[in-house]
């Protein structure tokens, strides 16, 4: 494979690539202290989670609960705040809409350069310095909590990890993306994004693992709620990526959970072109 | 004093009209806070489908658990309805200047900045546990005692203000610092502590932990003191947590008093 030449088409899509990601990356760290110190205080709630299911274990003489022991809940809960620093798109949905209300989504009608790419490359910019800074934190955490974590796993799980990490980024951004495409048809978009989050943290994993609702029937015959939430998106962007790291998925399940996750991926990049084709064709540029 | 009642009733009617003026808006917001409670509560019944009680011998089985939750939910309401709103407005206030002209009014700021605006649809979630706790109780083992029904109303009260002291501490360190969004996270984050009965901070991590939320910080005896009242036996240790609790109260609105008014002396006003 070929570098592009310079002077290319594709050579000045790159440049135009680097451009707005340099310039998101200076936006970003000029907040970098506020970042770290929002980091760690979000791991506070997880304490009470920690000592809640203690007190569960505790009481119930169960050595596991699903599947999960103690410590597996307490890896499962960190391993999630590492799955949601990839998947949460805070503000996204709400900007979208608010570039249509305001009238600031018409200069993107009138530039070369595509909106969906420019919110991708804030994002990726967003999330970098995210990870940089909030590296040191998650560490100590992590470290802290080395004993609640089984052995790493084999190099294929690890991979399959990755993977499903990198999908959960790009199915958060576009699952957000389109809810704020939302804004060409709504005035207001926060009951819908409102729904979206209660949806998502519910069903995602962030609360529980998804494991658990293995034993409530969903109505249909012979299916639990775990296994409706397995072919939803939302799960993918918490559960997933942590119960694969703790190799409650294996095999083919596995590989099975990873294809559905890539076909979210693609039908939302669908959706979010459609939304945004159909929505720029039915909008009016008002504001100054 | 019932000047300020007057005035506090007026702010109070005036945010009424507002938020009635928005009638979906208002409508909207009691299901959003109803949408993230009745989400909380449905963990909570998970988690009873594989544990008899949070914490061996500590009691909290379900009813009382749940009696435990209303409580919460009736404090929250209070203080998220009549304190919040206020408080979250202040650090717009210090960084705009805005805070000059509720200084000059001759009125206490402590009461204009912390009570000024009031949210009604934060009280939903507050209704909602009055129902649960009518729920609960009648299904308790041994039913609360006269006694303890009087209490429970007090201890409330104690709980709110012992919210209300935090919310003032960190309004004044929105004043000393000019602008501190971390810090009213810090407030979501710290009170999360309160969501659970202190016996589950047990062991060597939580030992610590429990004490420094009840003596330092007394945000564990916000919740679990009213609802032990209500939910289990009114003996022996009970009777140490309900002074605690009192005391807790005082203590927290005594030293936000003194900690904002000090804060407010060394406010320099960011207007021209």
């Amino acid at each position: 494979m070929t570098a592009p030449a310079p002077g290319s088409p594709m050579w000045a899509g790159l440049r135009t690539w680097w451009t707005m990601l340099s310039i998101c990356l200076e936006e970003r760290l000029v907040y970098r202290g506020d970042f770290a110190l929002g980091t760690l205080m979000r791991f506070l709630p997880i304490v009470t989670q920690v000592f809640l299911w203690t007190a569960v274990f505790a009481a119930s003489s169960r050595t596991d609960i699903a599947g999960y022991s103690r410590n597996d809940i307490v890896a499962y809960y960190l391993l999630t705040m590492l799955t949601r620093a990839f998947s949460s798109m805070p503000g996204l949905a709400g900007g979208i809409a608010r570039s249509v209300r305001d009238g600031s989504v018409k200069k993107y009608l009138v530039q070369p350069v595509d909106y969906v790419s420019f919110l991708l490359a804030a994002r990726i910019a967003h999330k970098l310095v995210y990870y940089v800074v909030a590296a040191l934190p998650f560490a100590g955490v992590f470290w802290v909590c080395r004993g609640y974590f089984p052995p790493p796993p084999d190099a294929a799980t690890i991979a399959a990890c990755v993977v499903s990490l990198l999908l959960s980024f790009l199915l958060g951004f576009f699952m957000e993306a389109t809810l704020g495409m939302l804004g060409f048809w709504f005035m207001e978009v926060s009951s819908i994004v409102f729904g979206y989050m209660l949806v998502q943290y519910l069903l995602s994993g962030h609360m529980f693992p998804i494991d658990m609702l293995a034993g409530i029937p969903s109505g249909l015959p012979g299916t639990s709620v775990a296994d409706v939430v397995h072919w939803l998106p939302f799960e993918y962007t918490a559960y997933f990526p942590a119960a694969v790291w703790l190799g409650k998925i294996r095999g083919m399940e596995l590989a099975r959970a990873l294809a559905i996750e890539a076909g979210w991926v693609l039908v939302m990049v669908v959706a979010c072109r459609i939304a945004w084709r159909r929505g720029t064709r039915r909008y009016s540029a008002f504001g100054g | 004093m019932t000047r300020y009642l007057a005035i506090f009733l007026t702010c109070a009617r005036a945010c009424l009209v507002r938020d009635m003026t928005f009638r979906a808006n208002f409508i909207l917001e009691c299901v959003t806070s109803l949408g993230w409670m009745s989400m909380n509560l449905a963990f909570y019944l998970l988690i009873f489908q594989f544990t008899p009680e949070i914490g061996r011998g500590t009691g909290w089985s379900r009813e009382p658990f749940f009696a435990f939750v209303a409580t919460g939910l009736l404090i929250n309401s209070i203080v998220q309805a009549l304190f919040m709103p206020s408080a979250e407005e202040l650090t717009e206030m210090v960084r705009s200047g805005g805070l000059d002209a509720v200084l000059v009014q001759p009125l206490d700021a402590q009461f204009m900045l912390s009570m000024h605006r009031v949210d009604f649809s934060s009280f939903a979630n507050g209704f909602v546990g009055l129902g649960l706790l009518a729920w609960a109780v009648p299904r308790l083992d041994q039913p609360p005692s006269l006694l303890a029904w009087l209490l429970y109303p007090l201890l409330v009260l104690c709980g709110v203000a012992i919210l209300y002291g935090l919310v003032i501490m960190l309004a004044a360190a929105t004043i000393l610092m000019g602008r501190n969004q971390s810090l009213y996270d810090f407030w979501f984050y710290l009170t999360n502590f309160s969501r659970y009965p202190a016996e589950i901070y047990a062991g060597p991590w939580g030992g610590p932990i429990r004490t420094v939320c009840t003596f330092v910080i007394p945000i564990l005896l916000v919740v679990n003191v009213p609802a032990r009242v209500i939910a289990q036996p009114l003996e022996g240790r009970a009777w140490g947590l309900v002074a605690a609790a009192v005391v807790a109260a005082i203590v927290s609105l005594v030293v936000s008093r003194f900690v904002f008014q000090a804060a407010l002396a060394k406010y320099r006003s960011a207007s021209s």
